[in-house]
């Protein structure tokens, strides 16, 4: 078996809250003893509720949070890093090839810059291309694979809906040809109608680009539908992970079990209350 | 027959702005009785928002009502209102507060951050009942239990930032329920939670309704939620009533394209292999309405030149008590069952 292109390894982020005069300060645990394996050109679903620590451990990878303990390695065959120790100097390296897709295509984007401009910025500030001309190149091939024309390039992005927002957010993300990709929340903020859309356009850029996702998300459908492993936290910790099939056939942790429970299910006849998770009950 | 709780007919909204004349809801008609809980499901832009402030005449200053648009309020025992015909904030009091109450989306921002959430529950009650201050004080904390927050009259001092989003929504429905309101306006009030969160809510929110007895207008854009809360649901889609029925014929059996692509777009958990097929294009700008069908520029079943394009099809009945946008030689091929 080949290895997986990040592993994380019993990782844990604390945040001090406050100080104190005496002593240390208590420690917020938002991350605590997490190991996850995401092998290479697959789509990892990693879900919990607000303050679960998933948006905490995405950050971690990308070196976007401080790591307290433990480990994240990155190898994609080409190059590895070992995340909590990268040199300075590696960083832009590593930022190249994994990135982010934010939440909110209403507040990633920068009104002043042009739809091209937005999408360069990446490739001018990491001094990937040579010549205006082969930025110019880069960022067309991209924006044709997230379906925009070269009229939008040319256009503010006020002009443009919330899809299509998160359609230009996507290839920003992509234009350095990343090899890890981490989601968070990336179709949170659209309409029912648009999130299928982007959510299709995600797995065949997966597939056309060779990608591996990390797609983090409070919405199980969602997740059920494009992951093909999903792994679940609360309050920081890992409370259980499974090929996607398996966990929504057959959740073994009382946590997963409490949490499909609570999915509004779209049958009027099926109105059986949710379960209620209680961690003293169980342990 | 009694009279509906709320009658709202052809209403029409429009708001000047500097771009010209925006229509936000045109000729939407719905009742809702007493004991009823209708769900009003749509997209952003599709003015379920704007609809419902209309009913507390909460929109803004630049709104403006079409002559032929009535909102009326019949409150058991009581003359019926005609609410858009009220001139004076005073007079709006009952449809403030008083017979109707309505809960946000956002529940910390709701709440003054810098009162008391129990001065907040008092202050309304005093508002609109002719309680005294040591009445309301006991009728909040007696709600606030009701809602299943532990500790009331410890949480009866506390501030909006010391609870919870959950906590916060229930304190929010406690609040709004305190004056016992006939209808009760909730503007996706599950949006802002975690499912299981969100879970706890609506089951609480069934309860009460079982309880007082009251009307609710339930917003929000999550057909699942609508399922499990709603007995009959209205499909918006910008501004107009695309289809309207029990909430077991419109969900089972869709005879708009849009309610039929919005089920569609969702992803189902009893059938991960099934695509998730997006309604093509995108939600058009408030400015470029389309003519005819609004919904005709996504509609992947539209044939060009059709007189969808031009004129505005009316709410055919498509079995009893369930309509759709449509024009009557379309409803018979409409009506397979979804999945």
């Amino acid at each position: 078996m080949s290895r997986p292109l990040i592993r994380i390894k019993d990782l844990s982020i604390h945040f001090p809250l406050g100080r104190r005069l005496i002593g240390q300060p208590p420690v917020l645990k938002a991350v605590d003893g997490i190991n996850l394996d995401i092998p290479k050109g697959s789509f990892v679903g990693l879900v919990g509720e607000s303050g679960s620590g998933k948006t905490t451990l995405g950050r971690a990878i990308l070196r976007a949070a401080p790591i307290t303990h433990g480990s994240i390695t990155y190898d994609d065959g080409q190059r590895t890093f070992d995340v909590a120790n990268i040199k300075p100097r590696d960083l832009k390296e590593y930022r190249r090839r994994a990135q982010l897709i934010f939440q909110d295509p209403y507040a990633a984007l920068s009104p002043r810059m042009t739809v091209r401009d937005i999408i360069a910025e990446p490739l001018e500030v990491m001094g990937l291309t040579k010549s205006r001309a082969e930025t110019d190149e880069r960022v067309r091939e991209i924006a044709g694979k997230c379906r925009l024309n070269l009229e939008h390039l040319r256009r503010y992005p006020h002009a443009f809906s919330g899809g299509q927002r998160q359609r230009i957010s996507i290839a920003r993300a992509l234009v350095t040809g990343p090899k890890f990709v981490v989601a968070d929340e990336a179709v949170a903020a659209l309409d029912v109608s648009i999130q299928a859309d982007i959510l299709n356009l995600l797995k065949s850029l997966q597939r056309d680009l060779d990608l591996t996702f990390l797609f983090i998300s409070h919405d199980l459908s969602v997740v059920a539908h494009v992951c093909d492993f999903v792994a679940v936290m609360y309050h920081g910790k890992m409370m259980e992970q499974a090929p996607t099939r398996q966990l929504f056939a057959d959740p073994q942790h009382e946590y997963t079990k409490c949490l499909l429970s609570a999915i509004p299910s779209l049958d009027p006849d099926d109105r059986r209350p949710a379960r209620i998770y209680n961690p003293e009950e169980t342990a | 027959m009694s009279a509906p709780l709320i009658d709202v007919d052809n209403l029409t909204i429009r708001f000047r702005t500097d771009e010209g004349l925006i229509t936000a809801v045109e000729n939407v008609s719905f009742d809702i009785a007493p004991g009823e809980v209708l769900g009003l499901v749509g997209e952003s832009g599709s003015g379920k928002s704007v609809t419902a402030k209309s009913l507390m005449r909460l929109n803004s200053g630049n709104a403006e009502y079409d002559d032929t648009s009535r909102i009326t309020l019949n409150v058991p025992g009581e003359p019926s209102l005609d609410v858009l015909s009220l001139k004076r904030e005073r007079d709006m009091k009952p449809v403030r507060g008083g017979a109707i109450s309505m809960i946000f989306q956002e529940p910390m921002a709701s709440f003054a951050p810098a009162i008391t959430i129990g001065d907040q529950m008092v202050e309304q009650l005093l508002l609109h009942t002719d309680m005294n201050k040591k009445r309301a004080k006991e009728i909040s904390i007696e709600m606030l239990d009701r809602v299943g927050i532990k500790e009331p009259a410890k949480r009866f001092d506390q501030y909006a930032f010391e609870f919870s989003g959950g906590m916060r929504q229930r304190a929010m429905i406690a609040m709004a329920l305190s004056t016992k309101p006939k209808l009760l306006i909730a503007d996706e009030p599950t949006t802002a939670l975690d499912v299981t969160i969100q879970a706890q809510i609506i089951d609480l929110m069934k309860d009460l309704v079982s309880e007082f007895g009251m009307g609710i207008l339930f917003i929000t854009h999550d057909l699942g939620v609508i399922a499990q809360t709603a007995d009959r649901v209205a499909v918006m889609y910008l501004g107009r009533i695309m289809e309207t029925g029990a909430v077991r014929d419109v969900i089972r059996r869709p005879a708009h394209p849009y309610t039929q692509g919005l089920i569609n777009a969702l992803p189902k958990l009893d059938d991960l292999d099934a695509p998730l097929t997006p309604i093509p294009g995108d939600i058009p700008s408030p400015l470029e309405r389309p003519s005819g069908c609004v919904f005709h520029t996504r509609n992947p079943n539209h044939v060009p030149g059709s007189r969808y394009e031009r004129e505005v099809p009316p709410m055919t009945e498509v079995s009893p008590g369930h309509f759709a946008a449509l024009f009557p030689e379309d409803v018979p091929a409409l009506q397979e069952p979804v999945r």
